[in-house]
């Protein structure tokens, strides 16, 4: 690593900062770690012009040019699955970080699914220590809801929330009592820390394979309708609303779940609710294997288990409505739900295949790529939305003085999903050796550079 | 600038159009493909009724059975098919192979495509198995039944029992009566008679349907395979040409789709009485195995009227030609 007291002047970029509503070509300068000022500056401004109001001594500052390039906060993954403790095959903290910065995240929230589940204060201190040394990027631990995540009893949330948990979840597993989760909302109310809890109704549906539709009826595929999803966020408005509870729904990927939500925040009940990347860019045709095309005859590639996930792909209207949900501020946050399988989990028939698709390097490929969202309504959704629900104004900013967490996007550079692109120990993506944009170029924690994609084979721009 | 996003290319797949290598389903075949099946079905089914009837059309080839259900007709067809044709026909069941020690599908297949196998014949629990061996090995894959997705020679034997007995089947109306939803025989029948231009009138329990029909005209697949789903049995039945009655799994009961198969029998089993709405001398069939009683009557199920018989032995003869036309060109 670099010494942090490096003076680093990022220059001419399109600076876009919501958390300060900043979108203009500015200098970004980063003195010991921290933000020391953003300049606006001309093209053919000379560097020391602008040094009187940070103090810099250019002659020693280390210049990177961001011209055509947007300068934004490292980004705020609230669903990062790290496999760690327990399935370390999958992914670790250095393997998870490697993703993370790779696709401009520099904070990253562990989802407590690990063997033995982050239900206690060792077990968090443990993944903790380990993220210290082996994690470039900043992991935020999840605590589970219930002990062993088996929704039965409250875990100790009071010791949790000293541990440092940003939230409580049983992860992919949904909290089917109404009786545990109102206790669970009650409990936690005063903590100011959100249960997130996963919105299936497995009392509807127990076996699915795919959203119920056409493409799972053409394919004989067991569905689960959007209803699983849409009755349980009901549900769980309804318990927040009598608790005064804070909720945060993960993974939204439905039309009505989104209205739901929108009512829900117009009752002004405490609810956020994030959705993932390729909920908003992919659609159930993906498991055609024909990049989401209907094709005339199904082919070999047909039953593509890297289109498989819970919650399932879903329809191109709860595409839109997911998008539109997104540009009116019903959903709070994108979140990756970043889920690493080795090849085994996915190589093999559609009902075996694992559930879930790593996303933190594909993050804005997909949706400032793929799903042609505004691309400062992708970083407001990755940095001012996600630290609100994080409750922690230190990340996901360029004020000044606060951490240099931050990332460089080149909008228009290509680069190619393969394995040696992909920083993750696992390769379970739909967009495996395709070519997409934009790019991360560059990706710094305090100020260090822990990404440079010039030095990884990209062209230097 | 817009993205192009097209299939990587993968290193397995040598051929320019993978699907047309193998018998996936019924989806991939065209009128006149089917057609021509028929005929040469026909050939072989007058040959060995002359017999004893051996080929050598297949000599030197080896056909591998990999079966992961139970079946008694699908199987042993396949396998008297094979052997007829003169090819060597090795049968694997799951419970008696490694599969039993874990070994994945996988790395079975791979196994027997490295001992050499030119064609093998899956059936599977799983939608989509047939299509994920297909992607990994070298043999000719040929689908003997898939999860809820497909049987494809069931639906050209079916098709050409039919077409034995009425002839050209343009316009003909053939109501399909039981479960549609969990059933891989009424899928590739319904795309099979509808591209060969049959109407088809669908009745069941609305639970065992697929979730988003409604009365009326709705679709099987994306690609506009139509049905006409019908409120009572008896108005999916009225002047059909005729009629396919599907088995009732018996597990719909305790999963809770069903009350119990007595009411199933009695609202929607093929009888005698509800066959009389048919036009004259409509016949029945029946993939089998029958649960007879239950969805169907035992005197329709054995009347004059019955096809089932004509469709096992049809089974063989049709099972020759689909051998004949995936695996000839490999030996």
């Amino acid at each position: 690593m670099q010494p942090q007291s490096q003076t680093i002047i990022i220059r001419n970029g399109r600076v876009i900062d919501p958390s300060q509503r900043l979108d203009a070509i500015s200098d970004v300068v980063v003195i010991d770690g921290l933000i020391a000022g953003i300049e606006s500056s001309g093209a053919n401004q000379p560097s020391n012009s602008l040094s009187p109001r940070v103090g810099l001594n250019s002659e020693k500052a280390r210049v990177i040019d961001a011209t055509n390039k947007v300068v934004a906060p490292g980004f705020i993954d609230l669903h990062t699955h790290l496999r760690t403790p327990g399935q370390e095959w999958k992914e670790d903290p250095k393997t998870a970080s490697d993703a993370a910065v790779r696709g401009g995240f520099t904070t990253i929230c562990a989802m407590p699914n690990t063997y033995p589940a982050q239900d206690n204060a060792s077990v968090v201190d443990a993944l903790m220590q380990r993220c210290a040394y082996e994690s470039d990027a900043r992991v935020r631990p999840i605590g589970a809801i219930t002990k062993e995540r088996k929704g039965q009893e409250l875990a100790p949330m009071h010791e949790l929330a000293d541990a440092g948990v940003i939230g409580f979840s049983d992860d992919g597993d949904p909290v089917m009592s109404p009786h545990i989760m109102r206790q669970a909302l009650a409990y936690s109310s005063d903590l100011n820390i959100p249960i997130i809890n996963h919105a299936e109704d497995r009392d509807l549906v127990s076996e699915w394979d795919m959203n119920e539709g056409a493409v799972a009826t053409h394919l004989g595929l067991r569905g689960i309708p959007n209803s699983a999803e849409s009755m349980m966020i009901a549900r769980d408005i309804v318990l927040a609303s009598i608790t005064n509870g804070r909720l945060h729904i993960p993974h939204v990927s439905t039309a009505e779940s989104v209205e739901i939500v929108r009512r829900a925040k117009a009752d002004s009940i405490r609810v956020t609710a994030e959705t993932t990347p390729h909920h908003l860019a992919l659609t159930e045709e993906w498991v055609y294997g024909e990049c989401g095309n209907v094709p005339a005859t199904l082919t070999p590639y047909a039953y593509n288990t890297n289109a498989k996930m819970a919650p399932p792909l879903r329809t191109e209207t709860d595409r839109q409505a997911l998008i539109e949900g997104l540009n009116d501020g019903t959903i709070d946050a994108i979140a990756t739900d970043h889920a690493p399988h080795a090849d085994t989990d996915k190589i093999c028939t559609f009902t075996e295949a694992a559930n879930g698709i790593i996303g933190l390097e594909t993050a804005l490929s997909l949706t400032v790529g793929m799903a042609k969202i505004d691309i400062k309504t992708v970083i407001e959704r990755l940095t001012v939305g996600p630290r609100a629900i994080l409750n922690d104004n230190s990340v996901g900013t360029l004020q000044p003085g606060a951490r240099a967490d931050i990332t460089i996007i080149d909008p228009n550079a290509e680069w190619e999903v393969n394995r040696s692109t992909l920083g993750s120990k696992s390769h379970n993506t739909p967009l495996l050796e395709f070519n997409v944009k934009p790019r991360i170029v560059a990706t710094f924690v305090s100020g260090v550079t822990v990404w440079d994609a010039t030095e990884n084979g990209a062209p230097n721009a | 600038m817009t993205l192009t996003l097209s299939r990587p290319t993968d290193q397995t797949d040598t051929t320019l159009n993978p699907s047309s290598k193998h018998l996936l389903d019924v989806d991939s075949l065209s009128a006149d493909q089917i057609q021509s099946f028929i005929d040469s079905t026909r050939d072989y089914r007058d040959f060995r009724a002359s017999r004893p009837y051996k080929s050598d059309i297949l000599r030197g080839t080896s056909i591998y059975t990999l079966f992961f259900e139970n079946s008694t007709r699908t199987r042993v067809s396949f396998e008297h098919a094979g052997k007829a044709l003169g090819a060597d026909v090795i049968n694997i069941s799951a419970d008696t192979s490694s599969v039993n020690k874990g070994e994945s599908l996988l790395n079975t297949a791979l196994t027997l495509d490295a001992m050499g196998v030119d064609s093998l014949i899956i059936r599977h629990p799983h939608s989509g198995a047939p299509h994920f061996v297909a992607r990994h090995v070298n043999a000719t894959v040929i689908n003997a039944g898939d999860g809820a997705h497909a049987h494809p020679t069931q639906a050209l034997l079916d098709v050409m029992t039919l077409h034995d007995y009425l002839g050209d089947l343009q316009g003909a109306k053939l109501a399909i009566i039981g479960d549609i939803l969990y059933s891989r025989v009424a899928r590739s029948d319904i795309i099979a008679f509808h591209k060969m231009g049959v109407q088809i009138s669908i009745a069941a329990p609305p639970t065992l349907l697929p979730h988003s029909w409604k009365h009326g005209t709705n679709t099987l697949n994306p690609t506009g395979t139509e049905v006409t789903l019908h409120e009572s049995v008896e108005d999916a039945i009225r002047d059909a040409d005729a009629i396919m009655c599907l088995r009732l799994q018996l597990e719909r009961q305790t999963s809770g789709l069903l009350p119990d198969v007595n009411e199933y029998s009695r609202v929607w089993g093929i009888n005698a009485q509800r066959l009389s709405l048919a036009k004259q001398d409509a016949p029945v069939m029946h993939p089998g195995p029958m649960n007879e009683g239950l969805e169907i009557s035992t005197d329709v199920a054995h009347g004059r009227l019955s096809l089932v018989t004509n469709q096992v032995e049809n089974g063989v003869a049709m099972r020759m030609s689909v051998l004949e036309h995936f695996c000839a060109a490999i030996g």
